[in-house]
Parts: structure tokens; C-alpha cells; sequence
């Protein structure tokens, strides 16, 4: 009996131990998300990105030092969640917005990503802060028209990308009897030299899960159908029935011929090693794979060298990082204040330089960045400026899950071109 | 249904020696036979820790897929201590949600399979399946009301909405293991509490609480694990900062623009290590309790 | 089995005891799925609608039926039964294999043990980046992983592409899952073998019976309610399986799409009602499958 009592004791020990754990647990939490109801209140900004490491964490942190030093008086929370190019923190930021729990201000990709959030009524027009802050002249105007819905202004951008761009190894070119220097000015054109490097034994060109086979798909749209007819695509004008479509299709699954059998199980850094290891000879990718160069300690010119793909030069197939004001936002003078970081010179020029794209504003100077940023700029600031599919800027999230479905349809052999054809003008009518 | 003449309390012992047969039977195989096989599977399980411990004391460009099954070039630490610096406070967060999570769900799992093995009331079964039913449920289908139900209620974000969440999505498997296993102890304990005059709260937390311990380890493990690898609770209801380690360990592993491999999958052993140590300590009392009645039917 | 007969006027300290736990239940399981439920009988396929900008109406079933006519979801479906099957065949095959290696006295048993049951403590945020290295698809001079491991042991004509096959990948996506469970069906399995009497046994050799007629008529039917127990728990968790393919696959990989996914990818497209849809088809195949399994268990309890 005396063992069953002292059992007994035990267990009820162990018990009010685990309440006190938890009374200890919950004194020390901080009700952060729980609107602490000071509208208005300076005192701290919820910043919710998918910039939890990597070069991006870094250019978080450079936008962070220049925050604290232009608004020391409010606090920087950071609520990023990592993976996946935001999936977790997508699917967290939808719900928290419809449950009416918004952090006070998210990242999102400027242009249609956010026409969702707009049609709900989840988002500010700042358009008043574009005036307050004088940045409405500071950003070109092909992007500011990108970023406008019915005369508004839903976010500020803090940085731009380019998503057409190939990378290529110049040894695994040689070895394959091609010039590394050679320039393609048509896809047709290019063709040969990808046979060419199939034929030394290495693969073509290097392409990784869905995502990027979509990235694949909108460059030769954009090769195929020219600027205007490719930004039709967005807006109605152009028929994705119609003959263009076809024949940029058959040349992405002519392009498809010749990547890795492995790409769906990779994400874009894998597809990209491939060509600084010297196993692929070229690979399509947005302008952030620079950074995956220089980590590895790569020089541009000798070890790997780019150029606009094939059929695109002179168009830049823009994606851009912006910043939004959630309506409800808890802290709305703490969020005005990072926009403000965001938006201005010294903001976008630190966190530019760390993350690797190029600054959003046209009055950066050009000799603070990398050589590789130095002709981003030039050609951002000449070149004719097309929205990116993959990236949010073109189309709503809805149409861009839907388009990626049936790509990774087409592309893993469950159906033909003209299924694939038909799905994407489905996807895209919605 | 026999119940089972052994003391509850104890672990689980050997084998019975007495269980080989004198003489061989067909099925019996050979000693070398069984321990070959116990073996290759043995390594075969291993497959997935062996690359995981072996990349996580690789440098930068040596832990790479091509590179999965070689051993490193040179061994190096830095991972495991980059990855202790990310994970450590959160590890620590995790053990306040987890015991105390544990611990209620078992409490309440408890009380709930007594009453209802034991009170034979109209409808005692309609209700046990209402409540086993919760276990079943896709938790994204109700991530968003649950989200509007918890801010309304104004439970802080972090450790404090998690052990919430995780004591009551834990009350169907605690019930059901409970309410099996209670249904398998012998009656005349309860029948000589009652005698004695014992109400029903006096009978269970003098009788059946001091038996039921076999069954707390099986729940208490089972429940251990399930708190200590939730992932979708911790995405929606806690941060970084205020957050599990699986958190921690998705915002380490995935979040680089550039994977760093050897210290992700360091961080993975590390936040592994609470739980896997668990099982080695108390995995004879799992298969003891499960054997002591709450695995029937 | 006597059950203790409590007179009506004890039902105060049992309905103490439960009432909790009732009402925590009835709210966080039925009324959330009651929300859920009404939603996917609406037609909120957009944000706007979600917040009450744009209107919505109800539609009853229209989104079942459509969702069910749709391909993509029908090989969701088909996803879903083939990764089920070989998930079960696979933790209850190994799981039983196990346990009856480790009935017989062994040396060591506790170490076998612990590591069969010790990929139940690895979830996938861990294990996946490595599962996604072991089954990477390339074979021949550019394999790595399992497929390496196959050439390097000689055993090359085993290379295949593992998930990256649009009929048959969700078989191999299984193969992680079967990792870390089979251990747990060997646990109750080995519990259920200790747990009958060696009595039984030594009656039934000395009747003279064989081997094989022991394991069918003796050991089998002992160890079926433990079974039924292990398909449960496994079958559930196979239905929910999310965690698993996010960390290996990605969310729009046609090759491993099933109904949890596309819950996810709907959600993702403001698409709630789809969402919602999804979600109580799933649980609608739950009930199916459990509910006689339960009606049954109460019956068999009713009749001992």
C-alpha cells in the first residue's frame, strides 16, 4: 500500500510541476500577435518575410541598421518564416490576414501577387506616402505603372530582380568545341550549341522543380512573342490560343529535351551548382544566382559568364520584393516607419548591395554595387520592362498555382502540348 | 477477454526462457539466421542516420548529395556548434511546451477513459466515438477558425496557445489508449474501493491513478513525440523568437538562399536527440505498457 | 467483464470528470468542422468573398461534384489509395516481421528495439532534406543516393527514379513513411506476442499441433485486435499525410499530388471553398473506413 501511495505522490508531483512549467512558459511569452490594441502606437514594427537566412537574412539585416539609425525609436520585430520561397510563410500570412490578426507590414512580390490581398480589402493604398516620403518620382515609370490599381498604389518596392537571364560555364562551353563568348541572338540560334554540349556528355541546361521550369517557360514566351505581345498575355490582348503561343511551347519542350532527368526533387541552387561545378553548361535563372556564384568564390568572365536569354536582350523581365500596410496593422506609425527605410536612398542601397539585386530607385549610384549590379542597372534603366510570371508580378497567385500545375504536368509526361496549351489559357482566363 | 496476471507496474522483462520450445518447431529459425536478418535490417534503418551524422561533420563544399555517401575530409565541428547557437534556446522552449503538454493530455486522457470503461451510462460508447473521431481530423481545415477561436480568446502566441493546442488535440489518443487499457484491469480493485466506501474521485486517484502508470508511459511517449515534431501548430501559432524547435530547425534548414547542408542536418540530429533519448530510456516501459492491456482492440 | 454499475445519484463526480473534455472537443473538433463544413458549401473562391467585399452564396454540393469530376483531383485520389496501400503493407509487414524476430530470445533485443522504434522520434522537418538526397532519381554515372548505394553493392539493376515517376512516385514517397512507423507496429506486435500466455502455446504443441496450425488458430486470432489497432493509427495518419511530401516533393510536383496538397494549394489560391471541399472529403473517407471498425469494437465489447 505504502508503494502505491508513494507512486501516488509522485505522479502528483510530477503533475503540479508540468502546471508550473507552464505558468512559468506563459509569463515569459510576448502577446506580440495578439493586437495589443495601441493604434498608432511607434513603438515597434512586425515585419513579416521569408528572409530567415542566407543573402537574403543578410540584406534584412543591412535594411534593419539603417532602420535603427533613421527611427530609433521604434522597434524591429522580425516575424520571418523560412521555406520553400515562402510557402510556409505564405499559407501563415493568408490566414493571420483573414483572421484578422495582420503583422504590421509583410512582404510581398509588387504588381498582380497582391491583387488578391487588394480585392479583399487586406491592404493599404500608400500612394499618400509615395507624396510624404517624395518617392513618387524616384522609381521609373514603366514600374510605377505595374504597381498601380485604379489610380493606387498598394506597396513600395524594394528591390528588383531580373528573372531572364542564362548563366553558363565557359570550360564545360570550350570542352564542348563552343566559343564561351559566342553570343545567341534567337533561341533557334542557341539550339545548336545546346546539342553541342549534350553531345560532350554533360547536361544541357540545368533546370530545377516547377518553379523554375515556370521561370523556363516565361523567357521563351518572352522570346517567342516579343515584349508587347508576351505583357498581352496578362491583360487579355493576346489570345493563349492562338499560333505564337504554340510555337513558344514547342520550343520550351524542345528546351525541356535537354535538362536533367532529376529536376523536379531539386530547388534553384542545386540547378545552379550544376553549372558552377562544370556538370551542366547553362542554366536560366533570375539574377539572385549571382550570389550562389560569388559564395562559391567564382569570378564573372573566367569562371562563369551570362547573358539576357536568347530572343530577350533589350527586355528586362522584372520581379520586384516590395512592402505593404496591412489594414489593421497594429502598429500603422511603426509601419510607416519601415516603409519610409524601405523606400529611401541609404535603405535601398544597403540592403541592395548585401542581397545582391539592384535597387528599385533610379537615383542609386552605380559604381556602390558588384560589376554583374552595374549592367543590371544600365539595362534596367534602358530596356523595355516586363512583369515575370514565376514571380507574382504578372498574374494572381490563383493563376500562377494553376499555370504551374499544368506545367509540371506537361513536363513530367501526363500530358501533350496541345492539353498543356489549353490548361494555360484556362489558367490564365481565370 | 484474459487479463493478464503480471504485475502492472513492472517493465517489460526477457523473453520468457521457458517460451523456446523443447523441440524445434518449423517456424523456429536457426539462432545465426535470425541474427543475420535482425542485422541487414538493422543497417538498412541506419541508412538515413548514417548520412545524416557523417554530413553533419562536413566542411562547406564537401557536404553536398554527390557527395552523401563518403565520409568527410576532413572532420569539423562547426556545424554542430552553429547549429547548438540556432537551436538551443528554442530546444529549451520545446521542453516547457512539451512536458507540460504531455502531462495534462495523460492527466485528462486519463480521467476520461476511466469514466468511460467504467460507467456504463447510455450513450457511453456514442461518446467515446465522438471523441476518438477528433483524432482523425486534417488539422489544415481548420486552421483559420482556429486561429479566429484563439485570438478571440486572447491566449498569447508561443508555448502558452501550443500546450493549449496540443492538450486538446491529444484527449482522443490519450482517451482511447486509456479506455482500452482500464478496460482490461481486473474489476475486483475497483469493486473492493467501493466496498470500502470510496466515491468515485477517491477510488481513481487512490486505486486506478497508482496502476495506471504502464499506461502513462505509452501515452506519455506517444504524446512526447507528437508535441516535440508538430510542425503545422507551431508555423501558425508561434514565431521564431517564441517558438519549438521544429521551427527553429525549418527556418535553419530551409530558409538559405544557399543550402548549407552540414548544418541543417546537424541541426536535425540535435533536435532529434531529446526525443530519441526518450525511446532508448524508456522503451522497455512502452512495450510493457502497450503489452499491459492498452493495445486490445 | 463485470462493469461496475454507479446509481444515478454518483453521476455528479463522472460528469465532473469528462464535462471538460467534452466541451473542449465539442468546440475545437465539431465547431471548427461545422465552420468548415459551411464554407465548402459555399462558393468563396476568391479573397474578396472571404472577407464579405464580394458576395457569396451557397451552392449545397456543386463543389463536391465538380472537385470529383476534375482529373487533377482524381489523381489526387488515386495518389492517396496507392500511397495507403503500400504504407500499410509496408509498417504492418516489417513491423510484424520484426516483432516475431524478437519474440524468440535474443541477444541485444534492446538495442534492435531502439533503433527499429527510434525513427518515430525524427520528424520530417529533419529527415527530409536527407530522404530527398536518398531518392533523387538520377541513375548510372550521375546517381546519388539509394540509387549510388545500389551500384557501389552491386546491386545496379535496383536503380530506378523513385518518386519522380507520375504513376507509380507516391509508392516511393511511402518508403520514408514506412521508415518511421514500422518500428511502432513492431512495438505493438511484440506486445501482443508477449502478451500470450505461454499456457495457451504449450496446449495447443502438446494436442499436436503443427506450427502453422498454431500460428493460424492461436497466435493469429490473439494477435488481430493488436492488428486492427496498428491499420488504425497508421491508415489515419497516411491520410494526413502533408509534412512528409512538402520536405521531399514540392506542393505543385504533379507526381505526388494528393488531397492534402491540394487542400494546401487551393488555400494558397484563396480558393476556400475548394479547400474546404477537399478537407471534408478526406475526413468523409475517414469515417467511412473507422466508423464500422468502431461500431464493430462496441459490439464485441457489449457481447464479453
Amino acid at each position: 500500500m505504502r508503494r502505491i501511495r508513494s507512486i501516488t505522490v509522485a505522479i502528483a508531483g510530477l503533475a503540479a510541476a508540468g502546471l508550473a512549467l507552464a505558468a512559468c512558459s506563459s509569463n515569459g511569452a510576448t502577446p506580440s500577435s495578439t493586437g495589443s490594441g495601441a493604434q498608432g502606437a511607434a513603438s515597434e514594427v512586425e515585419v513579416f518575410t521569408w528572409w530567415a537566412s542566407g543573402s537574403e537574412k543578410l540584406g534584412l539585416d543591412a535594411m534593419v541598421s539603417v532602420f535603427e539609425k533613421q527611427h530609433p525609436d521604434v522597434k524591429f520585430i522580425n516575424g520571418a518564416v523560412a521555406g520553400g520561397a515562402g510557402s510556409a510563410a505564405k499559407d501563415l500570412l493568408q490566414s493571420r490576414l483573414q483572421a484578422n490578426n495582420p503583422p504590421d507590414t509583410f512582404q510581398a512580390h509588387a504588381g498582380a501577387e497582391l491583387t488578391d490581398y487588394i480585392d479583399a480589402g487586406q491592404i493599404q493604398d500608400v500612394s499618400a506616402l509615395y507624396d510624404q516620403f517624395k518617392i513618387r518620382d524616384v522609381f521609373p515609370k514603366d514600374l510605377i505603372d505595374l504597381l498601380t490599381v485604379d489610380g493606387k498604389i498598394y506597396s513600395v518596392p524594394s528591390n528588383i530582380h531580373r528573372a531572364n537571364m542564362v548563366w553558363a560555364n565557359p570550360t564545360v562551353l570550350t570542352a564542348a568545341g563552343l566559343d564561351p563568348a559566342a553570343k545567341y541572338a534567337t533561341l533557334k540560334d542557341w539550339f545548336p550549341a545546346l546539342d553541342a554540349v549534350k553531345a560532350s556528355g554533360k547536361t544541357a541546361l540545368s533546370v530545377a522543380t516547377t518553379w523554375t521550369q515556370v521561370n523556363l517557360l516565361e523567357t521563351i514566351l518572352i522570346a517567342d512573342l516579343g515584349a508587347t505581345d508576351y505583357a498581352g498575355l496578362w491583360t487579355g490582348a493576346t489570345d493563349w490560343k492562338g499560333a505564337k503561343v504554340t510555337t513558344a511551347l514547342t520550343d520550351f519542350q524542345k528546351l525541356m529535351s535537354y535538362t536533367n532527368t532529376d529536376r523536379d526533387g531539386l530547388d534553384w541552387p542545386d540547378a545552379t551548382q550544376q553549372v558552377i561545378d562544370g556538370t551542366a553548361g547553362f542554366n536560366i535563372m533570375g539574377d539572385w544566382a549571382v550570389a550562389a556564384f560569388e559564395a562559391a568564390g567564382k569570378t564573372a568572365g573566367t569562371d562563369f559568364t551570362y547573358f539576357p536569354v536568347p530572343g530577350t536582350d533589350g527586355i528586362f523581365d522584372f520581379l520586384a520584393d516590395s512592402f505593404t500596410l496591412p489594414v489593421g496593422a497594429p502598429h500603422e506609425d511603426g509601419a510607416k516607419a519601415w516603409l519610409e527605410t524601405v523606400g529611401s536612398l541609404e535603405g535601398q542601397t544597403a540592403f541592395n548591395k548585401a542581397k545582391g539585386s539592384i535597387p528599385a530607385r533610379t537615383d542609386a549610384k552605380a559604381t556602390d554595387f558588384s560589376e554583374y549590379q552595374q549592367t543590371a542597372i544600365a539595362s534596367f534603366a534602358k530596356d523595355t520592362i516586363v512583369p515575370s510570371l514565376a514571380h507574382g508580378a504578372a498574374a494572381s497567385i490563383k493563376t500562377l498555382n494553376a499555370i504551374s500545375d499544368a506545367t509540371s504536368k506537361f513536363t513530367t509526361g501526363a500530358s501533350d502540348l496541345a492539353a498543356f496549351q489549353s490548361e494555360l489559357a484556362t489558367a490564365a482566363g481565370k | 477477454m484474459t487479463a493478464i496476471a503480471t504485475d502492472l507496474t513492472a517493465p517489460i522483462g526477457r523473453a520468457p526462457h521457458d517460451r523456446r520450445p523443447a523441440t524445434r518447431g518449423r517456424f523456429s529459425l536457426g539462432r545465426t539466421v535470425r541474427y543475420v536478418i535482425l542485422l541487414a535490417f538493422l543497417l538498412v534503418v541506419l541508412i538515413p542516420v548514417y548520412v545524416l551524422l557523417v554530413t553533419s561533420f562536413k566542411g562547406a563544399g564537401d557536404a553536398s548529395p554527390t557527395r552523401a555517401w563518403s565520409l568527410p575530409t576532413t572532420w569539423t565541428m562547426e556545424n554542430w556548434r552553429a547549429a547548438w547557437t540556432a537551436l538551443s534556446p528554442a530546444i529549451l522552449r520545446t521542453v516547457q511546451m512539451v512536458v507540460p503538454a504531455a502531462l495534462i493530455s495523460s492527466f485528462l486522457g486519463s480521467m476520461n477513459g476511466f469514466v468511460l470503461a467504467r460507467w456504463r451510462f447510455p450513450g457511453a460508447d456514442l461518446v467515446f466515438t465522438l471523441i476518438l473521431f477528433g483524432m482523425f481530423i486534417p488539422y489544415q481545415a481548420v486552421m483559420i477558425p482556429l486561429l479566429q477561436l484563439m485570438l478571440g480568446a486572447g491566449v498569447p502566441s508561443g508555448i502558452p496557445s501550443l500546450i493549449i493546442l496540443h492538450v486538446v488535440y491529444g484527449i482522443p489518443i490519450t482517451t482511447l489508449i486509456f479506455r482500452n487499457y482500464y478496460m482490461s484491469v481486473p474489476s475486483e480493485l475497483i469493486e473492493a474501493a467501493r466496498v470500502d466506501g470510496a466515491g468515485l474521485l477517491g477510488t481513481y486517484a487512490w486505486v486506478v491513478l497508482p496502476i495506471s502508470v504502464p499506461s502513462f508511459v505509452v501515452v506519455l511517449i506517444w504524446q512526447f513525440t507528437s508535441a516535440w515534431n508538430d510542425f503545422l501548430f507551431a508555423v501558425f501559432f508561434s514565431s521564431s523568437q517564441n517558438g519549438p524547435v521544429t521551427l527553429a530547425l525549418n527556418n535553419l534548414a530551409n530558409g538559405a538562399l544557399l543550402q548549407n547542408y552540414g548544418v541543417s542536418m546537424a541541426g536535425a540530429l540535435l533536435a532529434s536527440l531529446p526525443t530519441l533519448l526518450v525511446y532508448v530510456l524508456l522503451g522497455k516501459y512502452f512495450i510493457g505498457g502497450l503489452m499491459s492491456g492498452s493495445v486490445k482492440g | 467483464m463485470r462493469r461496475t454499475r454507479w446509481p444515478i445519484r454518483r453521476w455528479g463526480p463522472p460528469v465532473l470528470l469528462i464535462s471538460p473534455s467534452l466541451a473542449v472537443v465539442g468546440v475545437f473538433v465539431y465547431g471548427l468542422l461545422a465552420v468548415n463544413a459551411k464554407t465548402s458549401a459555399t462558393d468563396i473562391h476568391t479573397a474578396a468573398q472571404a472577407t464579405g467585399r464580394k458576395p457569396s452564396v451557397f451552392v449545397g454540393f456543386d463543389n463536391y461534384v465538380s472537385l470529383l469530376g476534375t482529373a487533377a483531383f482524381q489523381h489526387s485520389l488515386k495518389n492517396l489509395l496507392l500511397y495507403t496501400a503500400v504504407f500499410l503493407v509496408g509498417t504492418m509487414a516489417f513491423g510484424f516481421l520484426w516483432a516475431w524476430l524478437l519474440d524468440q530470445p535474443v541477444r541485444f533485443e534492446g538495442v534492435f528495439r531502439s533503433v527499429y522504434l527510434f525513427p518515430m522520434a525524427v520528424s520530417f522537418v529533419a529527415s527530409g532534406v536527407v530522404w530527398r538526397w536518398l531518392l533523387n532519381s538520377n541513375q548510372d554515372t550521375a546517381a546519388s543516393g539509394l540509387n549510388r548505394l545500389f551500384q557501389t553493392m552491386g546491386l545496379g539493376f535496383l536503380q530506378n527514379s523513385w518518386w519522380n515517376n507520375v504513376s507509380w512516385g507516391i509508392a516511393a514517397i511511402a518508403i520514408p513513411a514506412v521508415w518511421q512507423l514500422s518500428g511502432y507496429v513492431m512495438a505493438l506486435f511484440l506486445a501482443g506476442f508477449r502478451g500470450i500466455p505461454t499456457e495457451l502455446r504449450e496446449a495447443a504443441r502438446m494436442d499436436g499441433a503443427s506450427e502453422w496450425k498454431l500460428y493460424r488458430h492461436v497466435i493469429f486470432p490473439q494477435l488481430s485486435p493488436v492488428a486492427l489497432s496498428a491499420v488504425i493509427v497508421v491508415g489515419h495518419m497516411s491520410l494526413k499525410a502533408f509534412d512528409l511530401i512538402m520536405s521531399i516533393s514540392k506542393p505543385a510536383n504533379y507526381q505526388t499530388k494528393v488531397p492534402a496538397i491540394d487542400m494546401y494549394v487551393f488555400k494558397s489560391s484563396f480558393d476556400y471553398a475548394d479547400s474546404a471541399a477537399v478537407g471534408v472529403v478526406l475526413l468523409v473517407i475517414v469515417a467511412v473506413l473507422i466508423v464500422p471498425y468502431l461500431v464493430h469494437l462496441s459490439r464485441a465489447e457489449k457481447q464479453s
